[in-house]
C-alpha cells in the first residue's frame, strides 16, 4: 500500500473520530444545559405537535429566514438543498449494492451541485457587496465559504470535466469502512476534494457549523407556549425553592 | 421639550435601511450605579480588582445555567439576516447596534476563552481578550438594546439578542459595573414594593384623590380599593399608573370596568408594582424576589384572581415567568405555591391580562361600551414588544394581537392599523424598553423611536389618526417624551383602557 493511501486512510479515520466525538459532545452539552425560563419567540405553538411543525418548517423551508431577507433565503436555501442532494448522492460510494432511492436521485444529485455552488457564490458576494454584512464578516467566515466552494468545484470537475477512477475510489471508501484497505487513486482533483472534506469534518465541531445541531436546541424555537398551564422549572432553579 | 443637541432623524413615512456609520453612538453611556445601589442588590460596589478573570468565570457559570446563551453564542453564522432589524440600528446607523454585532461583543470574548479556535487563532475567528476597551463597549452597547426580541423573530436559529444582553448585564453587575437607572429602581421595588419607592400611605392618598376626581367627573362613586382582604381580584399594575399621565387614565379605566361589572377588586401596597426590572438585568434571582412579593400579597389578601394592568415587560414576566418563579398558574409543588393553587379560581387563566378580562366582560355583556363617546378619536395601536414576542393573551397563538384590537374596536368607531412589517410580531419597540427609559439615554431613545415614528406618520398623514393606543407603561412614558421631537403632539399618546374609560357605561342603563 502506498504512503498516500495510508495518509488518507488515517486522515479520514481521524476526521470521522473528531467529527463524531466533537458533535456528540456538543449535542450532549446542549441537551444537558437547562433552559430555566420559557422564552419561545411568540406567537408560538401551544402543543408539542405544533412545535414539531414549527421546527420542521424552520429546518426544511428556513421559515424565519424567509421572513427576514429574500436574498439570503434564496442563496442559503439553494446551498443547503443542493448540499443535501449531493450528500445523498454520495451514499452510492458507501453502499454495495447501491440503495434503490440513491440510484433514483443520482442525476438530481449531480446537477444539484450547480445549485449548491451558485448559492455559495451568492452568499459570498453578499459579504463583499452589502456593507452591513461586510462589517460583521471575519476571516473565518470567508475561509469557510472558500472551503465549501472548493469542495463543490473540485467535485463538479470530477463529475463533469475530468472523471476520476470512481471504481477504485469506491473500493477505497468501502475498504475504509470494512478495515480492508484498498489503494486510493492518485488523482490531484480527488486528493484535493477529499482533503477539503476531511478539513470540513475536523472544523465542524469547533466552528459556526454548530448551527446545524444548535438549531434543534434553540429555546426560542423548540419550546411550547404553555407557561400558564404547565410549570417549567430547571433543576438549579428548583434549588432556590428549598 | 428642550431643543435636541443631536440630530433627530427626518421622518419619511416609511422605513429606510441606512448605510453603516461606525462609531456613531460609541460615546453614549448611561450613568453607572453608585456603591450604595450596587451593594443593596448584593453586587460589588465598584469595578473589582481582577475583574477580567471574574467576568470570564461568571460567563462560564452562566453558560452552564442557560442553554440559550450556550447555543446562541455557538450557532451564529454571520448570515446578516438580523442586520437591518433593530430599531436602534435603523435610527442610529451604528453597526454595533446591528443585533449580530451587538452579540459579537460578547461572542468575541466567548470565543477567546471558551473555544479552541479562539484560543489558538483569535484573529482568524474574530476573538478578543477581555480588556477595558471591550468592557466599555459592553456597557455602552448593551445599554442600547431594549431586549425587544425583534431580531429573534428573523434569525434562522432563533437567536435572541435579549438573552445575550441580559447575560452581559449580569456579568457586568457581578464585577461591580451596574446601570444606575435599572438597579436603583430594582432596589426600590425589592425594599418598598414599587419602582417609585412610594410607601403605602402615599398610595392610599393618591387613590382617594382618584375616587374624588372620578365621582366629580361622572357622578358615580367608583372605588380604588387597596389592601382589601377577600376581594376577588388582586390587580397588579405598573406604579406609573398611580401618578404619570397618561397612565392614570388607564387605571381609571380598570376601576370603571371592575365597578361596572360588579367585580370586587383590590390593589396591594406590598406588591404595588407589576414592572419587574430583574428582567432587564437578566438576573433570575432578582426577578424572582420581585415576583415573590406578588405571591405573598395574593396569599395575604386571599384573592381568587390575579390580574395584570397595562405593562409590556410586566406581562411577559407575569405570563411567561411567574409560574416558573413563584408557582402562580398550575403545577407547583412547594407549600406556598400549593396554598395559592388552592386559593385561586382556575376557571380563569392565572394570571390574566386586563385586556383579556375587559374583552371577556364586553363579550358577555357584563359591561357596555358606547363607541360614539370616542368619535373624536381616530385610533391606531402599537403592539408592545414584550407582549408581542414574549407572551400571549387568550387561548390561541397570536391572541396578544387579536384581543387588544378587539377591545379597542369595541370601544371606538375609527381605527387604522399601521403598515404591515411594523405591527404584530414584527412590531418595533418604542425605543425606551429594557432599562433605557432614562434621560441620560435620550439620544438613543429618540433615534430608536424613529421606525415607529415613521409608521405612525404614515397613518397620521393618510388616515387622520390622532390617538396612539398602548398597553405598556414604558411605551406611554417613552412616546410622551420622544414623539414631540418628531413634531407629534404628546396628547395623542394613551392607554387602551383610556379608550375603554371614555366609552364605558357606568351605573344606570338607558
Amino acid at each position: 500500500m502506498s504512503g498516500l493511501t495510508l495518509l488518507y486512510a488515517l486522515l479520514f479515520y481521524l476526521a470521522t473520530l473528531l467529527f463524531l466525538v466533537g458533535v456528540g459532545y456538543r449535542v450532549y452539552l446542549y441537551s444537558r444545559t437547562p433552559a430555566p425560563l420559557k422564552i419561545p419567540t411568540t406567537p408560538a405553538p401551544t402543543t408539542g405537535a405544533g412545535v414539531v411543525m414549527r421546527m420542521a418548517r424552520e429546518l426544511v423551508l428556513f421559515e424565519s429566514l424567509f421572513k427576514s431577507n429574500k436574498w439570503i433565503w434564496i442563496f442559503g436555501w439553494m446551498f443547503h438543498f443542493g448540499l443535501f442532494l449531493v450528500l445523498a448522492r454520495h451514499l452510492r460510494y458507501f453502499t454495495q449494492p447501491v440503495w434503490g432511492w440513491v440510484v433514483l436521485i443520482q442525476p438530481f444529485g449531480k446537477y444539484a451541485s450547480f445549485l449548491m455552488v451558485a448559492g455559495l457564490a451568492g452568499l459570498w458576494a453578499r459579504r463583499f457587496l452589502v456593507d452591513r454584512v461586510r462589517y460583521i464578516s471575519t476571516p473565518s467566515d470567508h475561509l469557510m465559504l472558500a472551503l465549501l466552494l472548493g469542495i463543490g468545484l473540485s467535485g463538479m470537475s470530477m463529475s463533469f470535466v475530468d472523471h476520476t477512477d470512481i471504481i477504485s475510489l469506491k473500493a477505497f471508501v468501502l475498504g475504509l469502512m470494512y478495515f480492508d484497505w484498498q489503494p486510493l487513486p492518485a488523482d490531484p482533483l480527488l486528493l484535493a476534494h477529499l482533503f477539503m472534506v476531511a478539513t470540513l469534518m475536523i472544523v465542524f465541531p469547533i466552528s459556526k457549523l454548530l448551527h446545524a445541531p444548535g438549531v434543534f436546541f434553540s429555546p426560542t424555537r423548540n419550546q411550547i407556549d404553555n407557561p400558564r398551564e404547565v410549570r417549567h422549572l430547571a433543576p438549579w432553579a428548583a434549588q432556590l425553592e428549598k | 421639550m428642550a431643543a435636541a443637541d443631536f440630530e433627530v432623524p427626518k421622518l419619511k413615512g416609511y422605513i429606510e435601511i441606512p448605510s453603516i456609520r461606525p462609531g456613531a453612538m460609541q460615546g453614549i453611556k448611561s450613568f453607572p450605579a453608585n456603591e450604595k445601589i450596587q451593594e443593596g442588590l448584593g453586587y460589588p460596589g465598584k469595578l473589582v480588582d481582577g475583574w477580567e478573570q471574574k467576568a470570564v468565570s461568571k460567563m462560564g457559570e452562566m453558560l452552564r445555567k442557560y442553554r440559550s446563551l450556550q447555543v446562541f453564542l455557538d450557532a451564529c453564522v454571520h448570515c446578516g439576516a438580523c442586520t437591518d432589524k433593530c430599531h436602534y440600528y435603523l435610527g442610529t446607523s451604528d453597526p454595533k447596534n446591528m443585533p449580530v454585532a451587538r452579540q459579537d461583543l460578547l461572542r468575541q470574548v466567548y470565543r477567546r476563552y471558551f473555544t479552541l479556535p479562539g484560543k489558538l487563532f483569535p484573529k482568524l475567528v474574530g476573538a478578543r481578550d477581555l480588556s477595558k476597551e471591550v468592557l466599555d463597549d459592553w456597557y455602552s452597547y448593551y445599554h442600547q438594546c431594549s431586549e425587544c426580541r425583534r431580531c429573534s423573530v428573523y434569525c434562522p436559529y432563533g437567536i435572541d439578542t435579549a438573552e445575550i444582553t441580559m447575560a452581559a448585564r449580569e456579568i457586568m453587575d457581578s464585577v461591580g459595573l451596574g446601570q444606575k437607572y435599572t438597579n436603583e429602581i430594582l432596589g426600590k421595588a425589592q425594599r418598598i414594593g414599587n419602582n417609585l419607592g412610594m410607601p403605602g400611605p402615599a398610595l392610599e392618598d393618591t387613590l382617594a384623590g382618584f375616587e374624588e376626581d372620578v365621582e366629580a367627573d361622572t357622578g358615580v362613586a367608583v372605588k380604588f380599593p387597596i389592601d382589601v382582604k377577600g376581594a376577588e381580584v388582586l390587580l397588579v399594575t405598573p406604579s406609573a399608573d398611580f401618578f404619570a399621565e397618561p397612565h392614570v387614565e388607564s387605571l381609571i379605566g380598570y376601576a370603571k370596568v371592575f365597578h361596572a361589572a360588579g367585580i370586587s377588586w383590590t390593589l396591594s401596597s406590598h406588591a404595588s408594582e407589576a414592572g419587574n426590572f430583574g428582567l432587564f438585568q437578566g438576573s433570575y434571582e432578582n426577578m424572582r424576589k420581585v415576583a415573590m412579593r406578588i405571591r405573598d400579597a395574593a396569599l395575604e389578601l386571599g384573592a381568587k384572581r390575579i390580574v395584570v394592568g397595562e405593562c409590556g415587560h410586566a406581562w411577559r414576566v407575569a405570563y411567561s415567568f411567574w409560574n416558573t418563579l413563584t408557582g402562580v398558574g398550575a403545577g407547583a409543588d412547594d407549600k406556598y405555591a400549593q396554598m395559592l393553587q388552592k386559593q385561586l379560581d382556575h376557571s380563569y387563566p392565572q394570571p390574566s391580562h386586563i385586556c383579556e378580562v375587559s374583552l371577556d366582560l364586553v363579550k358577555r355583556g357584563a359591561i357596555v361600551l358606547d363607541k360614539e363617546a370616542n368619535d373624536h378619536r381616530v385610533v391606531t395601536f402599537h403592539d408592545s414588544c414584550n407582549v408581542s414576542r414574549g407572551s400571549r393573551m387568550g387561548n390561541i397563538p397570536g391572541g396578544q394581537f387579536i384581543i387588544p384590537r378587539e377591545l379597542i374596536r369595541s370601544a371606538v368607531n375609527r381605527y387604522h392599523d399601521m403598515a404591515p412589517g411594523t405591527t404584530h410580531e414584527a412590531t418595533f419597540c418604542c425605543g425606551g424598553g429594557g432599562g433605557l427609559l432614562t434621560d441620560d439615554l435620550i439620544e438613543v431613545r429618540v433615534k430608536g423611536a424613529s421606525p415607529r415614528a415613521n409608521a405612525l406618520k404614515d397613518v397620521v398623514d393618510n388616515h387622520g389618526v390622532n390617538f396612539l393606543a398602548l398597553i405598556c407603561a414604558i411605551c406611554k412614558s417613552q412616546f410622551t417624551k420622544v414623539l414631540p421631537y418628531y413634531g407629534f403632539d404628546m396628547s395623542m399618546v394613551g392607554g387602551v383602557h383610556q379608550l375603554v374609560s371614555t366609552a364605558i357605561r357606568l351605573g344606570a342603563k338607558e
